[in-house]
């Protein structure tokens, strides 16, 4: 199951990709479509943000997450590499489990 | 090599050296949600395109279905439609050397073509870029996914606490405007106010929509022929 959807998210991606390359120019070039799918990935990452730290299962919860996210921004503010930033936060929460 | 292609070949390799960073990351975070070595070291040759294969394990390691991952990964990708049409006046269209290049059309081989005057040094920027790129996010994403294996307990390193550090680092070069801040609070809010009463990974398709909604209808008219830009994913 987790092979079948992980080559069909894939095969989307490869195609989306071929899409731009391949549709005839004007239908990607309408107005509404160039100003949407930009947006796009700020709604699904910051919801992504949001559901992957504040809940567990369907229970909205705060926990060592929260202090790993507040961790992640300072990280982030500060410009830190994107390997840095991860592992400042997953750092933060092995070492807040060990309190 | 001219001066000019040896720049592009720097930059590339530092962009490729970066990305092999971040790859490590993912290879770590994704065997870390319960996906194999091979099915991690998969998404990285197969779908290659970072915060889609972000979303995927991270939406699997939280517990939701495969298939709603699988969809956030997509809409995720879409932006690279947008990057191909940008790109379909640089590289060449005919040919098999189009459904390879396809596969590289991604954030980081954009900003790079695009940067470039001359149409042979964009085509140039691109490939190489591509082939730098491609090398060292595999070779990170089977380091970081082999190094978390040995571990017996990624909990331990604080793993699981990580992707929405990874979703972080991925949303902030896209906030430089106003309205994107406001756009992802929002989305914030809404995804956790639905996620009591719906399926996991269903919060995400319910934004997904209602951005696109927004796009489609609220957007003020445009002034003049202002494109999307590619992001940066870590660089």
């Amino acid at each position: 199951m987790l092979w079948a959807g992980l080559l069909t998210a894939s095969a989307a991606c490869y195609l989306l990709k071929l899409a731009g390359l391949s549709l005839p120019a004007r239908l990607l070039q309408d107005v509404r479509v160039q100003r949407t799918v930009p947006l796009v990935p700020v709604a699904l990452l910051a919801a992504l943000v949001a559901t992957q730290t504040f809940s567990t299962g369907h229970h909205l919860v705060l926990d060592v997450r929260a202090a790993s996210l507040g961790v992640a921004a300072i990280a982030v503010v500060l410009r830190a590499p994107f390997l840095v930033v991860v592992a400042s936060a997953a750092a933060t929460a092995a070492l807040l489990r060990l309190l | 090599m001219s001066q000019a292609r040896r720049a592009i070949v720097r930059d590339a390799l530092g962009i490729g050296i970066a990305s092999g960073a971040y790859a490590v990351s993912f290879g770590a975070i994704s065997t870390a949600a319960g996906l194999s070595v091979l099915q991690t070291s998969a998404l990285s040759v197969l779908m290659f395109t970072g915060a889609s294969q972000f979303a995927l394990v991270g939406v699997v390691g939280a517990g939701g279905s495969v298939w709603a991952g699988a969809a956030t990964a997509a809409l995720l990708g879409s932006r690279n439609a947008l990057y191909g049409v940008r790109l379909s006046s640089i590289l060449d269209r005919s040919g098999l050397k189009r459904f390879l290049a396809a596969h590289f059309v991604i954030d980081e081989t954009t900003a790079m073509a695009i940067a470039r005057e001359a149409p042979d040094s964009s085509r140039f920027a691109f490939w190489v870029t591509g082939a730098a790129l491609f090398t060292l996010w595999n070779l990170g994403t089977l380091v970081g996914a082999i190094a978390t294996h040995l571990v017996p307990d990624p909990k331990v390193l604080g793993l699981d606490a990580a992707p929405p550090a990874a979703f972080l680092a991925l949303l902030a070069p896209r906030l430089r405007a106003r309205e994107s801040m406001a756009i992802a609070l929002a989305a914030g809010v809404v995804a956790l106010a639905c996620l009591p009463f719906v399926p996991a990974g269903i919060p995400l398709l319910i934004v997904a929509i209602l951005v696109g909604l927004y796009g489609v209808f609220r957007l003020p008219a445009p002034r003049g022929g202002r494109r999307a830009a590619p992001g940066g994913e870590s660089h």
